[in-house]
């Protein structure tokens, strides 16, 4: 008797092969592009996101602040304050940060902070052999910018090991190298800043990035600093952290405590993030129409099986099954065809995925990939489930209740 | 009819009537009837008098205007839906014209799904249909699809079903109604036998005067009255 309801629905869906399939293969094909098209732009999405933080990490601080007038209080009698506004306008800013031991020592405090990078930022010549080119010089001490960065996996010549031991080295853009026709090993000449340094080319970066790869060079912190002339102050500093995704909140913080401009790399990259946003959704509500067409396909295919089956359902009531006994006839076979569809739906997805993800595609520009990008989340599953269980659910519950509503006595009068 | 027999139905001054548009067209006009166990009784008359509503309203299908139904007497005319249920299930045993069997089910699933509704479970609900399907012959036919039989039989594994829970009632509406001269004697006499044998009570709606001239009883309605009771 447990089980007689969906035992009953089981006849019934095999009696119908045609139609359900029709239904079956809507709720699979459903599935699967939903998947599929999610998998795809949030798997763009986070091959950008690791791009960028393996480039320009999670958190830039740069310049100091101080408010001149920027801050408004208004405090209640007990002295705890009730409203705070703090206005950029007229602050004076001060290029780089003030005192980056006395900074580092107070980011110490933040226990999401993984690592931090001094970098002092400028821009310089490089002369090669026959031609030369403007270029932003990011000094760096390569021990440090390991943790905030991927820039080992972004060497694709040379070894950051020989940077780092060889301070009057350099670490240039693949695209830098490229247009100068430069090698590892070679020699360049830096020019401007303080005068001309001739360093060692210790190895070509690509990113991925082609801003990144056509205009930046990495060079010793200390070099940088003599180079350009500023031995005390003008760096920044680059954070990685253990959490990227709250970034946001603990720049926040940094900012409020630290007096420095804060940027997370949400905000920072704010665009784009937005483009892969709307492009997530619209392909969600794109293919959540498969579902919906094959929930409507599902709700007349039970819609015409009700009135076809009325006079089963007038015996099933006359030998003692209750309304809510033929209601569950119909809910178990929109049950059995979105259970199946289901587990075909997500295989489908997985093997579409996966072929997917091995589709030659040479991308160069926001990130740097040579196949499709696909990004295996569990939640883009849960989501293409949920979708297609509230629209079988209802396109199989609406005839069901009307089988409920049904009179066995009034079909059998009719029927006679 | 015999007073001596336990009375296993009774219908007590039935009312019955349907809309027809904003007109009322009424149905039963005052019905009075009893059932005894171990008997066939036959209502019979012409097309709309009212016998079928009378069945569908003492099957506990529909709900009479007013009036009185006692089954084993009890009054059940105005118990709740979940009780009515349960004794269609458990008390009463239904045979319409057209067998009303599903056809995505075999044989012997049709027969069981009574018992399995009452909460037997499949494998005794097999074993006790079966035992049904031998007395009726169709032991043979248990795994075949119900609607890959001849009328005759598809209308024996329906009277198979009503009986398969042992009521204590069996309600037929024009059994032999779709059914040639001699499966309609082999269904009239299959019901005779089971009222006598299993003591049960058997009402049956039918036009064929023939066949209700050799039930016990034999009720003749017309416009919605019974104008003969024999």
């Amino acid at each position: 008797m447990k089980f007689l309801n969906l035992e009953l629905a089981w006849k019934y869906v095999l009696g119908r092969k045609r139609a359900m399939t029709m239904s079956l293969f809507g709720i699979v094909l459903g599935i699967a592009f939903f998947v599929i098209t999610q998998a795809q732009t949030s798997g763009f999405e986070a091959f950008f996101i690791r791009t960028i933080l393996g480039t320009n990490g999670a958190i830039r601080i740069s310049d100091r602040f101080q408010d001149m007038h920027g801050t408004v209080r208004m405090s209640s009698q007990d002295g705890r304050t009730k409203f705070l506004f703090n206005s950029r306008e007229g602050t004076r800013y001060t290029e780089g940060i003030s005192n980056p031991k006395l900074l580092r020592s107070a980011l110490k405090q933040f226990s999401e902070i993984s690592g931090i990078s001094e970098i002092l930022e400028g821009s310089a010549v490089i002369a090669g052999t026959s031609r030369s080119q403007n270029v932003e010089i990011h000094g760096i001490i390569p021990s440090e910018h390991v943790m905030v960065s991927d820039i080992e996996n972004q060497i694709i010549e040379g070894e950051l090991k020989t940077f780092e031991l060889e301070p009057m080295s350099i670490l240039l853009g693949k695209r830098i190298a490229q247009r100068l026709m430069l090698q590892t090993g070679e020699r360049i000449t830096l020019k401007g800043g303080t005068g001309n340094i001739r360093l060692r080319i210790a190895g070509i970066f690509e990113t991925g990035v082609s801003q990144i790869d056509k205009n930046r060079a990495y060079i010793h912190l200390s070099t940088a600093k003599s180079f350009l002339g500023k031995r005390f102050s003008g760096s920044i500093f680059q954070l990685s952290m253990f959490e990227p995704e709250k970034a946001p909140e603990i720049s926040a913080q940094i900012q409020e405590t630290t007096s420095h401009r804060v940027v997370s790399w949400q905000e920072r990259e704010q665009v784009w993030l937005d483009v892969f946003k709307a492009l997530r959704i619209s392909s969600a509500i794109t293919v959540s129409s498969i579902l919906l067409l094959s929930g409507l396909g599902i709700f007349n295919v039970f819609a015409i099986m009700v009135i076809e089956k009325t006079r089963d359902i007038a015996i099933l009531r006359s030998i003692g099954f209750k309304p809510s006994d033929v209601s569950s006839v119909f809910l178990w076979q929109g049950g059995i065809v979105l259970f199946i569809g289901i587990i075909l739906g997500t295989l489908v997805g997985i093997f579409s995925t996966y072929v997917i993800s091995s589709i030659p595609l040479r991308i160069r520009g926001i990130f740097s990939t040579d196949s499709f990008v696909v990004n295996w989340d569990p939640s883009h599953y849960l989501w293409a489930v949920l979708i297609a269980v509230i629209f079988v659910s209802i396109a199989s519950w609406i005839p069901a209740r009307r089988a409920a509503k049904i009179e066995p006595a009034k079909i059998i009068r009719e029927t006679l | 009819m015999s007073n001596s027999q336990e009375i296993l139905l009774k219908a007590q001054e039935l009312h019955h009537s349907f809309a027809e548009g904003v007109r009322k067209n009424r149905v039963l006009k005052g019905v009075s009837l009893q059932v005894e166990a171990g008997e066939t009784t036959s209502v019979v008359g012409p097309s709309g008098c009212g016998k079928s509503t009378l069945l569908y309203l003492l099957g506990l299908l529909d709900r009479p205007e007013s009036g009185n139904i006692l089954l084993q007497g009890s009054d059940v005319t105005q118990s709740s839906d979940k009780i009515k249920t349960q004794l269609r299930n458990q008390s009463i045993g239904f045979i319409f014209q057209f067998h009303f069997l599903i056809k995505e089910l075999t044989v012997i699933e049709n027969v069981s799904l009574p018992l399995r509704k009452s909460g037997l479970n499949a494998e005794d609900s097999k074993e006790k249909s079966m035992l049904v399907l031998q007395q009726l012959g169709l032991e043979s036919k248990a795994t075949r699809s119900a609607n890959k039989l001849s009328g005759g039989e598809q209308q024996r594994v329906a009277i198979a079903r009503a009986m398969v829970n042992s009521p204590s009632l069996i309600l037929a509406d024009e059994p032999t109604g779709n059914l040639d001269s001699e499966n309609s004697q082999k269904v009239f006499d299959l019901l005779q036998e089971l009222a006598e044998r299993d003591n049960l009570g058997v009402l049956i709606v039918t036009h064929n005067t023939d066949l209700a001239l050799k039930t016990d009883n034999l009720i003749r309605m017309q416009d919605g009255l019974i104008v003969k009771d024999s």
